[in-house]
């Protein structure tokens, strides 16, 4: 759970919002849902605090294979 | 003078000595150079029919207006550098020399340039290719797939020097930005530009094959900062239009500012009227995220609640239903007892015995009762029966007068008169009383 992406983390949570919303399930089940979608928030939360940022440039390299390398300084000063 | 004769027929004429006879070639030769020398080069304006383009990369046609034509031709080397597509019909203004062509005996006009008239020759260019590949479709909004929400990794096709990466850089510094940017680098403009910008979008889809599916690449911007018409031609070329259609990665095309429209941008899944606002497109604002997840918390709770709520009035119901089923079940209980009592009571052997005894009771009272009956029955029976037996008795019948005699003195009853004899003592029995008699005489009976 710790190293989930926010996008992943607010798609899961919506996921489980629709199915509590649907309410088709055990007293356990939407127990189990909510305390998951309770953590899923926190960690939404917490990702948007924390969010990082990653700026690469795609080159082919001599032996014609893709290789990401991170744009200069320059641009991403500030 | 006669020597030279004036016959009609007969003698070959010859005029070889004062008169300069031109061969075919010779004088096509010289129509030839009178034509371009008198006219050089020149503008002629027409319209074009009998297109035809030859294997060869040559193109003949016909200029014509009302009423005359004029053969053209645009040889392979010349008309590489036309931008749009020559065809029957369009108004055209060419540049070039008149000449003559002397295998066919035929003036025309050796094309340099062309321009389509009364619109530039780019305009007519992209005027021709949107309707090439709206034929084919490339524009069609079916075709045009959704833009991924919240995309972790956001491929870009531009110059890294020019306007637009700094614009989508800048809007990454002030937004959400839990993203990964791959640039692609291309000119975006100048004769490379758009083989550049083709390939960029080709390589961000083949780095995509290589990425595993959570690493891929959801979304690309394609585009440029503003700029001249011809500074974005680029983005007009048929080339990056395919490279758009055919990218498996939905393309944001974004070039220029708002009122530029490019080819690009039909083709592309969506367009962005600059490449700040397709960046807002696919990198969104931090507050509308915490106001998202602020929304989607409360409906995690609301809806937790609901069930909750749901279960515990389904306890509250069941338990209601509980009781009510076991009232019932005793209710039941009770009723079904009392049949069963009632049936046991049915069953008992005491009443049984009772009812037995009663019976016997009763048949003993019958018994008697007829026993009763059959003896005083019998003591009537027998009571006429002594009356009878008595009625029987020969003292009885002495009573109504009638006598018995017996022989004396051995005192055997006197039935027949045989047995007596005159002298013989008798004696008679009467009711009352008896006799001794002497028997005086017998008397035989019949």
């Amino acid at each position: 759970m710790a190293e989930i992406k926010f996008e992943e983390a607010l798609k899961k949570l919506e996921k489980i919002v629709d199915d509590l919303e649907k309410g088709d399930m055990s007293l356990d089940e939407a127990l189990k849902k909510y305390q998951e979608g309770i953590e899923l928030s926190r960690i939404c939360s917490q990702r948007l605090d924390n969010a990082k940022k990653k700026i690469d440039v795609l080159v082919k390299n001599k032996k014609g294979e893709f290789e990401l390398k991170p744009i200069e300084k320059e641009s991403e000063e500030k | 003078m006669s020597k030279e004769g004036t016959g009609l027929i007969g003698e070959p004429v010859n005029l070889e000595n004062d008169k300069h006879i031109y061969t075919v070639s010779e004088i096509s030769r010289e129509i030839k150079v009178l034509l371009e020398t008198a006219f050089g080069e020149i503008w002629v304006e027409g319209e074009v029919s009998n297109f035809q383009a030859a294997s060869s990369g040559h193109i003949y046609f016909t200029l014509k207006d009302d009423s005359s034509v004029l053969s053209a031709v645009m040889f392979s080397r010349a008309n590489k550098g036309l931008k749009f597509k020559l065809e029957n019909g369009i108004k055209v203004i060419c540049f070039g020399k008149i000449s003559a062509y002397g295998p066919r005996g035929q003036y025309q006009i050796i094309v340099e340039k062309i321009e389509p008239k009364g619109i530039g020759s780019l305009q007519l260019a992209l005027e021709q290719l949107k309707i090439k590949l709206e034929k084919e479709g490339l524009f069609s909004s079916e075709r045009k797939r959704p833009i991924p929400y919240l995309p972790s990794r956001i491929g870009v096709v531009t110059s890294l020097g020019g306007a637009a990466i700094k614009d989508i850089l800048k809007v990454l510094e002030r937004r959400f930005s839990d993203v990964h940017i791959i640039i692609n680098p291309a000119q975006v403009q100048g004769e490379i530009a758009k083989e550049e910008i083709a390939q960029g979008i080709k390589n961000l889809n083949s780095l995509n094959e290589t990425l595993p599916a959570s690493e891929r690449i959801e979304v690309m911007i394609v585009g440029r900062g503003g700029g001249s018409m011809e500074d974005l031609w680029s983005f007009n070329e048929e080339i990056v239009a395919r490279a758009i259609y055919n990218s498996k990665i939905p393309v944001i095309s974004a070039v220029g500012h708002e009122r530029d429209w490019t080819i690009s941008d039909l083709v592309a899944d969506l367009r962005a009227p600059t490449p700040s606002v397709a960046a807002e497109l696919v990198i969104p604002k931090k507050e509308d995220l915490e106001e998202k997840v602020d929304g989607l918390t409360d409906a995690l709770k609301n809806s937790f609640l609901d069930i909750a709520y749901d279960f515990e009035q389904g306890v509250d119901d069941a338990s209601r239903r509980m009781l009510l089923g076991m009232q019932n079940l005793l209710r039941l209980s009770a009723s079904e007892f009392q049949a069963l009592h009632k049936k046991l009571a049915l069953l008992n052997p005491v009443a049984l015995i009772r009812q037995h005894k009663l019976k016997l009771a009763d048949l003993a009272r019958q018994i008697y009762v007829r026993a009763v009956h059959f003896l005083e029955m019998r003591q009537a029976e027998f009571g006429s029966a002594a009356e009878k037996l008595s009625s029987l008795s020969p003292l009885n019948i002495l009573g109504r007068g009638y006598s018995i005699t017996f022989k004396m003195p051995q005192g055997a009853v006197v039935k027949d008169i045989k047995i007596l004899e005159a002298g013989d003592t008798i004696k008679t029995r009467l009711h009352k009383g008896e006799i001794l008699s002497k028997v005086t005489e017998v008397k035989g009976n019949g």
